[in-house]
């Protein structure tokens, strides 16, 4: 509730507060405006997230072209941006909220919710704008929701966000039942909408999904790296105490960046309709653990204040670029799981490595700085 | 779940030993280099498939018959699929069977994506959704690949045009499961249908016969239909809250080999529900037997699914070989199951074949079948 307060001294949240420990790889900016500690920077950029994830891609690249004949051809883009596309964007809000300490698992559900509320305006008659309108609109009404509820009541966004996946996807399923829209006797959506699942961005290969993403990432990144707002997140994520006490308005950021999620939700779901021609409520089913896979694989640290836009955009193209490659080779789909959990777990576990080896490493060089880096907070 | 193991880790964090992290890596890596390993050698069966040539039937060597099932673990589709191995080896052709973990038209897609690319003759899919399906295998059709539907029907309308196998008449399955079930619990009382994807086509087109049928009988009532999306899980979920939800439940239709079995798996440890409530549904005599025999189950209906993938096998070819058509009336010889004839369009359902009335199993029979 007080957290919604701040200082009168307190602009729009510019400085990072002093209590911030060093951050690691993946917040250069942080550290940089936050760190007075000068470290060689080039060992730091070896270690770089993103440095192992393009290496990653590389081998996933070099993988597919090797293993499946049809990997280099020109449609697999295509393809993999109709398969990747509608999750990959959900996951660039998430990433932000990711970042300031938050989650939001009702993403998902919202997408579903979101094409259930078109379907059903459309099956009542309405013409197709101002239902994209509305669910749009229910969009950021439901990311609003969630804001009010993990900000202005304090309750933690995993336990809310678990609570709105499940009314979400209930409304859906009111307001659709087992119906798929459009039915029979509907009209059907109008083609230049859903051409957006079988035709690429004229000139190009990438579907419309991916170059949504890619000018949405361009934003994001933008807004997460190059502004007072961005540095803001960091230090909500790293300290959210000591971020407020700096001036920077936690929650308000925060319940901004759940409407985001929402309305961004929403246009996945739109655009899922678009794709599939049709709106089922159960579209997107389970999706949310995709989302937050592809965030946690891109070097956002669960526990906030760490991550960046480029390595989420590097995790949705190493996931994109394997599941292609793996369904063309007719690999079980069980493995294919297995295969992204691995990666998974493996995202975890190298943060955590690397962090011991630099906290044994300031052991063995005996306190030259002050600071153990393995405890997080 | 992933989620909930990635908050779990963030308390246990601090006191994770940097050896068990070590293991935790180790096993990640070896996941990845198996899962690479075992790929080598199932790569080649995305390639070869252009050098068709007929044979003395008419069928042309070398077709390629992408299978969709729903997903690849239920055990009816694994079936079906098996059937259509059978018949296109008996044409010198190949099955490739491709598709997700989950009944979502969101994992199929990438199948028939893959199809396209293979180049395959044609398509054998089980719809998880009716609708979104459509423009992939529309893209599918105009690369020539001659599109077929089985177990679940897609309604693509014209496009594309589509050869739909149909396991038994559509209505019959609906109106003979209540029939069944009326017998059973005297016509009387609340019933409820525990079904499987929502979306699923086939489930919904039985249950609109159901729920006709059910006009005939007056005093019982369907009071819920619950969706276990063809999961044991989900499907004994839904099963609890409905059990609760309504205590005087006399019957329970399950038109799906997955939640009938769930149901029985349940209601034989819960002996005493059996007074009151009847299951009955679409299941396999093989996995039923046991629930047959010990009385959980008196009667329920299926037809082999293994005869309806190899059915669908003999059509794919039959098409793919422009030895057929979509037309009704034509004609296509279906191996050991004789002759089939390609029936007019009626409703949303396009073109179709039947493979035959469904096979009603009591403790009599269900030991004859080991499908």
């Amino acid at each position: 509730m007080s957290s919604d307060v701040a200082p009168p001294e307190a602009g729009t949240g510019g400085g990072v507060p002093p209590a911030v420990p060093p951050a690691a790889e993946g917040s250069g900016k942080v550290v940089a405006a936050g760190s007075a500690v000068s470290r060689p920077p080039l060992w730091r950029l070896a270690i770089r997230w993103e440095t192992g994830l393009v290496v990653a891609l590389a081998a996933a690249l070099v993988f597919g072209s090797l293993e499946s004949a049809t990997f280099t051809s020109r449609i697999t883009l295509f393809y993999a941006g109709i398969n990747i596309g509608y999750i990959a964007i959900m996951a660039l809000p998430m990433t932000l909220i990711v970042v300031t300490g938050e989650i939001d698992l009702s993403v998902a559900s919202m997408l579903g919710l979101s094409g259930a509320v078109l379907g059903d305006l459309w099956h009542h008659g309405w013409s197709i704008w101002p239902a994209v309108l509305v669910a749009l609109a229910v969009g950021a009404v439901g990311g609003s929701l969630n804001g009010l509820l993990v900000t202005k009541l304090g309750l933690p966004s995993i336990a809310v966000t678990i609570g709105t996946l499940t009314l979400f996807r209930g409304v859906a399923e009111i307001l659709l039942g087992s119906q798929t829209i459009p039915t029979a006797s509907d009209r059907p959506f109008p083609s230049w909408l859903t051409n957006i699942g079988v035709v690429p961005v004229s000139g190009t290969e990438l579907s419309y999904t991916t170059v949504i993403f890619i000018g949405l990432a361009v934003v994001c990144g933008v807004a997460l790296h190059a502004t007072p707002l961005g540095r803001a997140m960091f230090a909500a994520g790293l300290q959210s105490e000591a971020a407020r006490f700096a001036g920077i308005r936690v929650a308000r950021i925060k319940f901004w960046l759940y409407v985001f999620s929402g309305v961004i939700c929403a246009l996945a779901g739109i655009l899922l309709a678009a794709q599939n021609s049709s709106v089922s409520y159960n579209a997107g089913f389970g999706l949310e653990l995709n989302v937050v896979a592809i965030v946690l694989l891109g070097g956002v640290s669960i526990f906030g204040g760490r991550g960046s836009i480029l390595g989420v955009v590097l995790s949705v193209a190493i996931i994109g670029s394997l599941q292609m490659a793996l369904t063309q080779m007719n690999i079980d789909p069980n493995v294919q799981e297995i295969v992204i959990g691995g990666l998974l777990l493996i995202s975890v576990v190298i943060p955590s490595l690397s962090r011991a080896a630099r906290w044994l490493g300031a052991r063995l060089s005996l306190g030259r700085s002050g600071h153990t880096p393995w405890a997080p907070d | 779940m992933k989620g909930f193991n990635k908050m779990r880790i963030r308390t246990a964090r601090r006191q994770a030993a940097v050896v068990f992290v070590a293991l935790l890596a180790g096993s990640g890596l070896a996941a990845c280099s198996s899962s690479s390993s075992g790929s080598s050698t199932s790569s080649s069966t995305a390639t070869s498939s252009s050098s068709a040539s007929a044979s003395s039937t008419g069928i042309k060597q070398g077709l390629v018959v992408y299978y969709i099932p729903k997903d690849t673990q239920n055990p009816y589709e694994v079936l079906a699929d098996q059937g259509g191995e059978k018949a296109l080896s008996e044409l010198g052709g190949k099955v490739v069977v491709s598709s997700g973990t989950t009944d979502t038209a969101a994992a199929q897609i990438p199948s028939i994506q893959a199809a396209i690319q293979a180049h395959a003759n044609a398509i054998v899919i089980a719809g998880n959704d009716p609708k979104a399906l459509c423009p992939s295998l529309n893209q599918a059709a105009a690369q020539g690949i001659k599109i077929l539907a089985f177990d679940s029907d897609v309604n693509c309308g014209s496009s594309p045009n589509h050869l739909f196998i149909n396991q038994a008449d559509t209505q019959t399955i609906g109106t003979s499961e209540v029939d069944i079930l009326a017998k059973e619990i005297g016509s009387t009382g609340q019933i409820a249908i525990l079904s499987a994807a929502a979306s699923a086509t086939n489930q919904n087109s039985w249950i609109v016969y159901m729920k006709q049928e059910l006009a005939k009988y007056p005093n019982m009532h369907l009071v819920k239909i619950v969706y276990g999306n063809d999961d044991p899980a989900t499907s004994l979920t839904v099963l609890l809250g409905l059990l609760s939800a309504y205590p005087n439940l006399r019957g329970i239709i399950s038109p799906t080999t997955v939640g009938i079995q769930a149901a029985a798996q349940y209601l034989n440890t819960h002996k005493s529900l059996l007074s009151k409530l009847v299951l009955t549904g679409l299941g396999l005599p093989s996995q039923m037997k046991p629930y047959v025999l010990d009385g959980t189950v008196k009667e329920f209906e299926l037809w082999n699914p293994s005869n309806l993938g190899y059915l669908a096998g003999y059509a794919a070819a039959a098409l793919a070989s422009g030895t057929t058509s979509l037309t009704t009336g034509s004609t296509f010889k279906a191996g050991s199951l004789g002759t089939y004839t390609v029936l007019a369009s009626s409703g949303v359902t396009g073109p179709s074949v039947v493979l035959g009335p469904p096979t009603v199993f009591t403790k009599d029979n269900v030991t004859q079948f080991n499908f």
